[in-house]
């Protein structure tokens, strides 16, 4: 056995505990920080499979951003564990049962399906590079790839995530009631004569002996 | 004994496996019904990336690439979710979400 498969054992192995962990903790919050070493786990047999941009970004944007995420909202959320948990192991061996047999099935398939023998195929940047003189860059060729070939999908990859953005903060945007803020719609659609009334009033009054000057001024 | 290609498959097929038990146990809980579908969502890359290596072909991980995308945009939405329906609910029991039940 060498090192290469006995770190692919360490890495699953810690990998599928944690994921059971994350599915089976009481508390959500360790919940999280199993998924976070799950994470890592995964990030660590991508990196057995030679995808080392991958694998730094699953630990950059998942465990840098999605989990930390996760673990705000499940800090500031105040659930009641126990209620939760109630009738948690009724539907266990069911789902154990279930869970079991999709394993073995896809294991059956899948370990007699592939020969020992079957080594990797290299990637033909790979050779190029070698013949080149040159080291292999992973993230060189995914960057090639994904701004030649894959240049639209990646816009609206981009698109997807500006909407995940501005759903989010619309969903969870709350008004205070003693703000002074205004509707810009409003404002913008507010026509002169909502605001401004003009009243026409004859520029000279007629001459009334009776009345005192001052209270026909004050009367303008 | 050498790493094969199954043995990868195998280790995505168990942790599917495992989120699928998950989302069975935690019916109630929201926050860990999302976590088990971020492992499933791992499991499924975790095979992509298998198969690029195996077989040659940068495309798989280009794919991995748009999936983490989209995951993290779901769960950011997801979560934006849970947090409106604890303020209105103030629970995120979820066999109490019966609201739009005719």
């Amino acid at each position: 056995m060498d090192v290469r498969t006995a770190l692919f054992y360490l890495f699953s192995l810690v990998l599928l505990f944690a994921a059971f962990r994350v599915i089976t903790a009481r508390n959500p919050v360790y919940a999280a920080l199993f998924l976070v070493l799950t994470f890592f786990q995964a990030a660590g047999i991508w990196l057995l499979l030679k995808a080392e941009f991958l694998a730094i970004s699953l630990v950059l944007v998942y465990v840098g951003a999605v989990m930390v995420l996760f673990l705000f909202v499940v800090m500031m959320l105040d659930i009641d564990v126990d209620a939760l948990k109630v009738g948690f192991w009724k539907h266990f061996p069911l789902a154990a049962t279930i869970g079991a047999l999709i394993a073995l099935e896809m294991a059956a398939v899948l370990m007699g399906g592939f020969r020992p023998a079957e080594e990797p195929r290299a990637l033909p940047a790979v050779a190029a590079a070698a013949q080149a003189g040159v080291q292999f860059s992973n993230t060189r060729e995914l960057g090639k790839l994904l701004y030649s070939d894959y240049v639209f999908p990646l816009e609206i990859a981009a698109a997807i995530l500006v909407v995940a953005i501005v759903a989010a903060i619309a969903l969870t945007l709350r008004q205070r009631k003693d703000s002074k803020h205004i509707d810009p719609s409003l404002q913008v659609r507010v026509k002169a004569r909502d605001r401004l009334q003009i009243v026409k009033l004859p520029p000279v009054r007629p001459a009334q002996p009776e009345a005192p000057a001052a209270a026909a001024e004050t009367k303008v | 004994m050498t790493l094969t290609l199954g043995h990868f498959l195998t280790l995505g097929a168990i942790l599917f496996a495992l989120s699928v038990v998950g989302i069975f146990l935690n019916r109630r809980n929201l926050i860990v019904l999302l976590m088990a579908i971020e492992l499933m969502l791992l499991a499924v890359n975790t095979n992509f990336v298998a198969f690029s290596y195996y077989l040659g072909d940068m495309h798989g991980q280009v794919f991995v690439f748009f999936i983490l995308t989209v995951a993290a945009a779901e769960s950011a939405i997801g979560l934006a979710i849970l947090v409106l329906l604890f303020r209105n609910k103030r629970n995120i029991n979820v066999e109490e979400l019966n609201a739009l039940r005719g």
